[in-house]
């Protein structure tokens, strides 16, 4: 028995689309009161062509501010991209999460990317300039260098990070095989 | 813990020249292959409580929608054949006349105000979900001349790991459309692509209501072979 083969989620997905979900700290949900760094997250989904993806499902999934997957924090969050291609995520900044041995991983976010002309999600990840355990985190490691700084969210007013992604071409994201 | 590749020529590939949007949004580099962490192997917690379940599209209070009155239901389970307990599922779809409830959908169809065509449900103890809807149209696109999307509907699917997230469509049997249809015919194994159709059950029919149609989802399942380090 083999996994289900993926389809698009085409031009049509927004029926699935709550804008609520994109705040993770929404009054009422699922994380209200929970202690943390306020942060926003802000990015633009550009193609081949460098012309906006206005039609783009941007999921994030993220560790709680200590690090943990299984407290109280509800990670998760959805977002549709405008007509710029933008999104943009409010959240708690995630903190190191355990990783292989006794090591842990750099503070980061996972996105998954769905749209009309993608077969399946692609998958990449956030993670937060100037932190110190960006230099030892290992998936960080492996990219390679020229690459690295596609994956890494630079802070723009207090509490935004922008992470831009593109599809395609110049300064393609890196995009994870998971 | 992780979560097995997926077989080969099961899922579609990024680059499909058929399919005219995936040539400015496929990325030309290869993907970055990683071992999965926690982040890949553990999944948000999608309860009914935080997104309450609507398993009826076709009828509520006060309105019914028109067209021909389904029932899906199937079960979602993993490569080793064990439900997923509580897994949630996402559905949207067209009307009976193929038009979506969506703005940009500019396609000369009725629309149907009783009709949303987004639905949600769980799964039981044993993997089922079950959702009453009607049959969705045919609908035309731009991708070449003359093209028609067969009937689907999509599918949102959340397992035990993000590394098992899975969006998809389901079609019906029989449907003419499916050997042009370039979305369906990009997955390479003829197998796994017609595990997309879903098949017409009389067990899941309901005598003087509904036709049934039996469509199970299977998510990747996990290694059995220990991350490098775990002691
Ligand atoms: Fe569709």
């Amino acid at each position: 028995m083999s996994a289900t083969s993926s389809q698009t989620a085409g031009p049509y997905w927004h029926l699935i689309d709550f804008p609520a979900w994109a705040d993770l700290l929404r009054a009422g949900g699922p994380n209200a009161g929970i202690a943390g760094e306020r942060i926003t997250l802000v990015g633009r989904i550009t193609d081949g062509d460098g012309a906006p993806c206005p039609d783009a499902l941007v999921e994030i999934w993220q560790a709680d501010p200590e690090g943990r997957y299984d407290a109280a924090f509800h990670g998760f969050g959805r977002c549709a991209t405008d007509a710029a291609g933008g999104f943009r995520f409010t959240t708690l900044k995630p903190g190191p999460v355990r990783g292989q041995g006794n090591s842990f991983q750099a503070p980061h976010v996972a996105l998954s990317i769905f749209a009309r002309g993608l077969l399946q999600q692609l998958v990449t990840r956030l993670y937060f300039a100037e932190e110190p355990l960006n230099e030892q985190d290992p998936i960080l490691a492996s990219v390679p260098p020229a690459r690295r700084g596609t994956l890494i969210a630079r802070p723009e007013d207090a509490g935004t990070w922008r992470l831009d992604i593109r599809l395609q071409g110049d300064d393609e994201t890196v995009f994870l095989e998971v | 813990m992780s979560f097995r590749p997926p077989a080969p020529g099961t899922q579609p590939p990024y680059d499909a020249p058929a399919y005219g949007s995936t040539h400015k949004r496929h990325p030309k580099q290869a993907l970055l292959r990683i071992g999965q962490t926690l982040t890949e192997t553990s999944a948000p917690r999608m309860t009914e409580a935080l997104y309450p379940a609507a398993a009826n599209l076709a009828k509520g209070p006060g309105w019914e929608a028109q067209g021909e009155r389904i029932i899906v239901a199937g079960r979602v389970l993993d490569e080793d054949g064990r439900p997923l307990v509580g897994a949630m599922v996402e559905v949207w779809q067209a009307n009976a006349a193929g038009r979506y409830n969506h703005e940009r959908d500019t396609h000369d169809a009725p629309l149907d105000a009783n009709f949303k065509g987004e639905g949600r449900v769980f799964t039981d103890a044993e993997g089922w979900y079950r959702y009453t809807t009607i049959r969705p149209g045919a609908y035309p696109w731009r991708n070449h001349a003359n093209a028609w999307r067969p009937v689907h509907i999509h599918y949102s699917l959340f397992g035990q790991g993000f590394a098992q997230r899975l969006i998809t469509q389901m079609y019906f049997p029989g449907d003419p459309l499916l050997p042009l249809d370039p979305i369906f015919n990009c997955i390479p194994d003829a197998a796994a692509r017609n595990r997309l159709v879903a098949a017409f059950d009389l067990d899941v029919t309901q005598p003087d209501h509904a036709l049934g149609y039996r469509f199970d989802i299977v998510l990747r399942g996990r290694d059995a072979t220990p991350m490098e380090n775990t002691p």
